[in-house]
Order: C-alpha cells, then structure tokens, then sequence
C-alpha cells in the first residue's frame, strides 16, 4: 500500500475524479475500437514507425489539437472561478494547478507542436525536398515530444499537477514549498519534450541549408522557410539553456543540490534569469513561423508578391538577435537598480522597431492587390490591428518604471494573451485552413470557417481587453478569488462570457472539420487557392517522395511563376528514388526514456535504473544497426504519377 | 454582415477604451503619492501615444481593405510585381525608431526618479520600514521607532519612506498600487523601494507576486496620517503592546493567515534581514550586527550594491 500510496493526488476533487473516469473511458474505447477494426498493424506500420515528414507532421497537429483543448478548458475554469467575488468552483491550490497546467500546455505542448507540425509539413515541400535531412532523427523527435507531453498529463490523475506556475519560480518550487511531485513532473516532462524539440531545431537548420531545390538560393527561399529557419536557430540557441535549467532544478529537488536554495550559497534570482533566457526567445521561436505563415497567406490573397522581402528577412535577423538581449523585462522589479532596468528597457523597445516593419509592408503587400477575402486572409486581416494592440502594450510595458505597476497584474497577462493569441493562435488556425487542402485534398468549409473567425475574435476582445483595465485597477494575476469591495466583479465576468465565446469558436473549428470531411467536394486540384510557392506545385495528395523530380527554381514563388511567366519547374526524366526505412526504433527508445522519466518522477530508483540501461542498450544496438534505405524504382514512380495526374481530371 | 461585425468590434475597442481613460479612476491611474504620479504620468502619456499608432495602422488597414478589394476591381486587374522601396521603408524603420528614442528617454528618466528618494521629500530623512513577508501575511519593522507590526502599514504623509524588503519563504512582491509600482521581496537579499504618500488617507497594499496556497488573500491596510498622529501612533503603541519575543516571531511566522497585530520591539534584533552583498561572506558577519549602523551603510550605497546583485 506504501508503494501506491505516492500515486494518489494530494488534493482530490470531483472534477478531477470526473477527468479520471472520462480518459479511462476513452482509452477503453480507443483500444476497444483499435482492436475491433483491426487497425493495430495499420497504426504501427503507417503512423508509430514511419519516418515520412508529412506523417510525423499530422502527429504533431494532432497533439496541437488535443492540447488546445486540454489548455482551453483549463482557461475556462480560471475565467469561471474569476468571473464572480468569492467563488467557490476552485479552492486555491486546485486553481494554482490549473493555471500552472494552463500556461506549460499552451506554451510548450499546444503552440509549440503546432509550429513544429508546419515545420514538418512544409519545409522540405517548400524547398524542393523528398524528406528532412534526418527522417530518423524526425521522428525521435516527435516520439520524445510525445512521451514528454504523456507525462505531463498524467501528472492531474497520478500524483498530483504542478503548482508554482509556468514559470515555476524556486523558492516556490522547491520541496519545502511545493510537497507533491507535481513539480517533479514539470521538471522532467518538459525535459523531455524539450530534447526534442532541440532535436527538431538542428534537424530543420540542416534540412534547410543543405537540402534547398538548385537555383533556390537563400535569398530565393519562401517566406515561411526564411521564418522556420531563423526560428530553428533560436531553438539551437535557447533550448539548452532550459535543458540546464531544467536539470539543475530536477537535481535541486531529487538529490538536494542547492542551485536555487536560498541558503548554502545557492540562488533563486538565478532561475528566474535562466528561465527567461530561455523564455524570452521561446516566444519569438512561435511568432516568427507564424510571421512567416502570414506572409504566405496575405500575398497569396492580395494577389501580389511579398512586399519588402528583404527588408522582412532583416526584420527577422535582428529580432533573433535582439531575442537573447531582453529576457531582463520579465522581472524588472528584481532590485536590479536603474542602469539595468534602463538597458533592458530601450532593447525591448527597440524590438518594435523591425516588428513594426513587418506590419508595414504586410499592409504594403495588400496595397495595389486585389484582395481576395477567404478564411485564411479574415485570420491574417484580424490578426493586423489585434496583433499591433498587443504590440503596443508590451511597448508600455517595456517601459520599466512603470511595469512597477503593470508587472504581475492582469494587465500582463492581458498582454501576452493579446500577442500571443492573434499572433500565433490564428496563424496556426489560418495555415491549418490554407494547407488544409494540401494535406488532406479537400477544403474546409468556407462560410463556418468565416464564422469561426469572428466568433473567435469577439470572443477574444470580451475575454482579454477587460484585464487590462481590471490591471490597472489593482487585480494581480494567479488569484484564485478576489472579495466583492474590489470592483473586479463586472469585468471579470464579460471576460468569462468572452472565454466562453472562445470556446464556442473552437468546437466550431472542430465542427468544420467534421462538416467538410463529410460535405467537401474532393476535386479540388492541387491548387485551389491559386497560390504562389513551390509546395502547391506536387500533387495532392502529396506522393511519399513529395517530387518525382526536383524542382528548379529561380524566384521565391516558383510556381507562379510556372503558371503566369512561362518558367519550366520540372526538368529532366524521372529516376529512381532513395528513400529512408521506416523504424520501430524511435518509438520503442522513446517508450524506455517514458518509463526512466516516469520513475524519476517519482524516485523510484531500482526501475530507473533497469529502463536507464534499456536507454543505453537501445542506443548501442542503434550504432551498430546498418540500414541505407530503400529506393522506389521508375516505374512505380511513374505509376504513382499517372494515378494522381488521372484523379484531378 | 462581415463589415457590420467589424463595427461594431470597433465600437467595443473604442468604448472599453474610453472607460479606460475617464469615467472611474482606476487604482493604478489615481496616484497619491509622487512615485505613483510618475507613472501614472508615463502610463497616460504611452497609452496616448500607443492609441495613436493603432489607428494609424488600423486606417490604412482599412483603406487598402476597402480600396483593393477584388470586388471592386475589374476582372482583368493584374497586380503589379512590387519588391519595395527604400524611401518607403526608410520612413517606416524612421518613425518607430523616433518613437522608441522618445519613450526611452521618459523611461530611463523615470527609472532613476523612482529609484530614489521621491523629489520635494528631500529635506526630511525618510523613514525606513523594513517589509518582510511570510508565508502568507507582512511583517513591518520600524527600527527607529522600535516597533513592529503585522498585516498593517502606518505611515506619516509628506515625509519620504524607504521600505527594505525581504521574505520569508518565496518571492513576494511588495505592491501599494496608489502610492508606486512593486518590486520584489526575496530572501537572500535586500531590496529597496522607495515610496511616499501626499497626503493622509488609506490605500491597499498587496503581495503580487504569487507565493502559493495563500496568495489571494495576502494583502495588508495602509493609512497615511499626519506626521503628529504618527508620532501618537508611535507612543501608544509603546505604552500598549507587548514586546515581540523570538518565540512570538517564531509563531508568525507558521504558514497560514493572521490579523493585524502590534508589538513593541522589531524581530530585526533576533533575525536580522539578509544585508549583504553576494559571495562576500566576510561582510555578513559585519553588516548583520548592528542594525542602526547598518542603515547608513545602506544609504550611501544602495545603488552599489544593487549594481552588485545584478552582476551575478
């Protein structure tokens, strides 16, 4: 009984008994249905051991969708709790909970994925390539990512969730103050999804400078790939700063190392700027991919070619750079003095500079177009003033004497909810709508898809502009209830009835794709959108090998300029295609790496010794195996070819 | 349908921020002390300025929109091929940076106004409060005047007031919303905040920094008086309340939540606060002994030892 005793959640609640009963259900069901459709095979030969970029993107879509809901109903609770005076719904430490559960979900296990989902679908498309440059490495990366986000869900029904917040500040983090082994799991599950998200980010740096269509010179690279590639530098660079981070706060809590102690020489103010080294790039790693994918979309609708190309790729270059000079902003009140704060305070202004030269010539993009209005172009026109309100305010923000008074309120939470949802939510939403035909060769609906665009929009002005006004007027963040005489109560309930809006956007958004699966005409080309860059040339579906012969390129859209100036895109005859194997490895090395996380968790140590040497053990077996791929011959290429060249007629 | 919605988002922008600017004074934007002012002054000044750019990227958003509009344009209409223009983008690198250049000059200059003794309260020496917090209540030592209380702050109006904070357990941050912006309490060191109340009244003084279970409710009464009623405060509290023995602190310190309470005598004399420079650990021993001398070491060299800390 000891032994299970630790397993049990600290403090128990009927909603999380509920979530229990539900996810033992739908596991039940899962394999109930697996087994009964005889899917089993299918699911490990096409899904579990494949190394193709486009499956292993349309996992991490799938991941991206689960979490936002995950995530979105943690934020409707928050809303609820908040929208009346002395609330009852929550107690306190089930609310720190969700809103630690809420950011780390959204952040690391929703937006993350998400990009990394386009990252996976589109670069080797948009560049001319048949995979990435390291297929294996691909979908390690994806299996690490999953166990990490496995392992931090299972943290509300095993043990307890994390409760010192998504920054998880020590001292508050450290064992003294946070008892369950929530903290544990932060510590590890985001390790885990980290390594491979730095995995992903040296994979796609290579993909993208070694493998690019001939003629496509970096400076001929679409705009999206121009955004993931500097996002995927970041990543090299600010990933392992949180994999130190992280493994010095699992050792501080573990083995009693004292790195973030406040006594025997250790120092809490050093998580904190760790933290956000890392934290601060991270937010730049999702908006710039989203950046990119704006781009994409606004000059495909206004018709026209991306207006200052250069002057956009810059933009990008000095925000990376400026990425790593800011991280100071995030704790401003810290006592460093004012020379300091005055420093970090003009750097993060001077971030406006080239992001406000992005939405310049995204305007000038539209200027002389002919602006076509579709789901895609309604998310990236809304995206422009919502995404320059919230813009503005962290320019307020960065002012630092008076982020005294802005800092910790709602006010900020406000904030980064205003750049983060325009700016990264409805770029993921907007690409997911505009490659949705790629992907799956039909569209979505047009008219829900429109619909769920304002709904989503409305709702998000109820929800978030409401907090910068409660912010000011004194209400701090990660309250769990407030009393009546603060005033809070009217504003704090439009902003719950705008999460509710919100929430109604998003099972719109899944309705659509229930709605076109069924409804959609399925011959729609490979083009519909009339679009402009080398991924709408191939097929749809897009074939395994993407291009049955390499593309070349002369411009940064290719393929319209195939279609209007006459340049021939493929050259040459077909020839045999190399191709990697799929593998079981990945998957399997990711399961042993599961179980040594899970017992670290929980300091088991005798079954985190046995899966350590599984660990070893698997990578040993992987250094010796020999496999050099397989290659698919002409004429199955051929036949392939003529099958989808017959389907679009 | 579309634009209507447009509309009448626009409308609900423009109404939410109007409620902003006027009508009820929000805490943060009804200052009543000078450090407040300052940023409530920066505050009202960016949020115009900010406005401003909104509009303007929201009105040529909404004149391309309108004026190349497929729907309005003839069927042939072919865009041109546009790579961009250095004048055009001069200008639009120009502005910002003219604006940035302007924002930081407020900002470094607000920077060091907060960061010292506020102007006009120069000729008095400030009174210097210790603040420390513990899991989940405020604790507030008056060297001087050798008292201590808890959950509650007195303070004497028109007179400038150091607060020295630290903390018990996680960081707190030390927030009076009318009288200035936060900074944190942390338990390793010390930090300063430097405030002052204009005129007698009561505000509310809160942790904003969350710190676990109890952080919702961790927050303290402020009431700004008369310098002669401070001083009867001061007195009273003398003839009244019982001294705080180690012990008594001892207890306060339990996690959980309290009321207010008084005591003659400051836990500074038995626990003194983390005044040290990092690393140094010669100084501790010297530093912590006397807490009367401690305070001019601080005073002149405050700002050096904050630069310290942050080269850590």
């Amino acid at each position: 009984m000891d032994f299970l005793e630790r397993f049990a959640i600290p403090h128990p609640s009927f909603l999380i008994y509920g979530a229990m009963v539900s996810i033992a259900l739908t596991m039940i069901a899962l394999v109930i249905g697996i087994t009964y459709f005889k899917k089993w095979g299918y699911l490990w030969r096409e899904w579990i051991t494949t190394v193709d970029h486009k499956r292993i993107g349309i996992m991490y879509l799938l991941v991206a969708l689960l979490m936002l809901f995950r995530g979105g109903v943690d934020a409707v609770m928050m809303r609820y709790q908040l929208s009346m005076p002395d609330n009852t719904f929550l107690d306190s430490q089930h609310y720190n909970e969700v809103f630690s559960t809420h950011g780390v979900v959204m952040i690391l296990f929703m937006a993350m994925p998400f990009i990394t989902f386009f990252f996976n679908y589109l670069i080797p498309l948009q560049i001319g390539a048949r995979d990435v440059a390291f297929p294996r490495l691909n979908a390690l990366s994806f299996w690490f990512f999953f166990m990490g986000m496995a392992l931090f869900n299972m943290s509300f029904i095993v043990g307890g969730s994390p409760d010192a917040g998504w920054t998880s500040y020590f001292p508050l983090a450290n064992n003294e103050f946070s008892t369950s082994v929530g903290t544990n799991y932060y510590m590890i599950a985001i390790q885990l999804a980290g390594i491979g998200t730095l995995m992903t980010g040296i994979n796609f740096i290579t993909t993208i400078l070694r493998m690019r269509a001939p003629g496509m010179k970096l400076m001929k690279m679409p705009m999206f790939t121009w955004s993931a590639f500097i996002a995927n530098v970041i990543i090299v660079f600010a990933f392992p700063v949180l994999t130190v981070l992280l493994a010095m706060g699992t050792m501080d809590r573990l083995f009693g190392t004292n790195f973030f102690t406040t006594d025997n020489g250790g120092m809490d103010m050093l998580w904190a700027n760790l933290f956000w080294v890392w934290g601060h790039p991270e937010v730049y790693i999702l908006i710039l991919p989203a950046f990119g994918l704006y781009s994409e979309i606004i000059s495909t609708f206004a018709r026209r070619n991306l207006y200052g190309y250069k002057s956009m790729v810059a933009s990008m270059v000095v925000i990376s750079v400026f990425s790593f000079m800011v991280w100071a902003h995030h704790f401003f009140t810290m006592g460093q003095g004012p020379l300091t704060n005055s420093i970090f305070s003009i750097t993060t202004m001077a971030i406006a500079i080239p992001t406000g030269v992005k939405i310049f010539n995204w305007l000038f993009t539209l200027w002389k177009g002919k602006i076509v209005m579709t789901t895609p172009m309604l998310y990236s026109i809304l995206f422009i003033p919502l995404f320059t309100l919230g813009g503005v305010t962290g320019v307020m923000l960065a002012m630092s004497a008076a982020d005294y008074q802005y800092h910790n309120t709602m006010f900020l939470v406000a904030h980064f909810h205003n750049v983060i949802i325009p700016g990264v939510v409805y770029a993921m939403i907007a690409g997911l709508t505009f490659y949705w035909p790629k992907m799956f060769g039909f569209m979505l609906n047009e008219k829900i898809g429109k619909w769920t665009a304002w709904i989503i929009s409305i709702g998000f002005v109820l929800a978030f502009i409401p907090m910068y006004i409660t912010g000011l007027d004194g209400q701090a963040r990660r309250m769990y209830t407030y009393s009546e005489s603060t005033g809070f109560s009217i504003l704090n309930m439009v902003a719950f009835i705008g999460a509710g809006v919100m929430a109604v956007g998003f099972v719109l958004l899944v309705y659509n794709i229930y709605y076109s699966i069924r409804y959609s005409p399925r011959n729609i080309g490979s083009d519909p959108w009339d679009a402009r860059s080398l991924e709408w040339s191939t097929h749809t579906p897009v074939p395994e090998y993407n291009y049955a012969i390499i593309p070349q390129v002369e411009s940064t859209q290719a393929f319209w300029d195939s279609k209007k100036n006459g340049h021939e895109l493929f050259k040459g005859k077909i020839e045999k295609i190399h191709m990697p194997n799929n593998s079981g490895w990945p998957f399997i090395f990711s399961c042993i790496f599961f179980v040594f996380a899970f017992s670290m968790v929980f300091s088991m140590w005798p079954v985190a010794i046995v899966s350590l040497i599984g660990i070893l053990g698997c990578m040993i077996y992987r250094s010796f195996e020999k496999d050099h791929g397989r290659y698919i011959s002409v004429e199955e290429i051929e036949e392939t070819e003529a099958k989808l060249r017959g389907d679009q007629k | 349908m579309n634009k209507k919605i447009k509309w009448i988002l626009l409308t609900m922008v423009f109404t939410i921020a109007t409620v902003l600017t006027g009508c009820e004074p929000l805490l943060v934007l009804d200052p009543k002390g000078p450090q407040a002012q300052t940023q409530a002054d920066d505050i009202m000044l960016s949020i115009f300025l900010m406005a401003g750019i909104v509009i303007v990227i929201l009105a040529i958003l909404i004149f391309v929109l309108v004026k190349y509009r497929a729907s309005n344009q003839s069927a042939d209409y072919e865009p041109p091929h546009i790579e961009g223009s250095p004048i055009v983008e001069a200008i639009c690198i120009g502005i910002p940076i003219i604006i940035v250049i302007f924002l930081s000059v407020i900002s470094v200059d607000s920077n060091y106004k907060v960061e010292t003794t506020p102007e006009g309260y120069e000729d008095q020496e400030p009174l210097i409060v210790y603040a420390s917090s513990s899991n989940w209540k405020w604790h507030f030592s008056y060297p001087e005047e050798n008292i201590e209380t808890v959950n509650y702050l007195y303070i004497p109006a028109g007179r400038a007031l150091e607060f020295k904070l630290y903390s018990y357990g996680p960081i707190t941050s030390f927030w009076i919303p009318q009288l200035g912006g936060q900074k944190y309490a942390m338990s390793d060191m010390v930090t300063t905040l430097h405030l002052a109340a204009d005129a007698p009244g009561e505000f509310m003084g809160r942790n904003a920094n969350f710190s676990g279970a109890g952080f919702a409710e961790n927050t303290f009464d402020v009431t700004a008086m008369t310098p002669t009623e401070f001083d009867e405060w001061v007195e009273e509290v003398h003839e009244t309340a019982a001294p705080l023995t180690e012990e008594k602190f001892d207890e306060l310190l339990e996690p959980g939540h309290l009321g207010r309470s008084t005591y003659t005598g400051t836990h500074l004399e038995f626990a003194p606060a983390p005044e040290h420079n990092h690393g140094t650990t010669e100084s501790d021993s010297t530093n912590t002994e006397d807490v009367e001398s401690e305070h001019e070491h601080h005073d002149s060299s405050s700002t050096n030892e904050e630069s310290d800390h942050s080269n850590h």
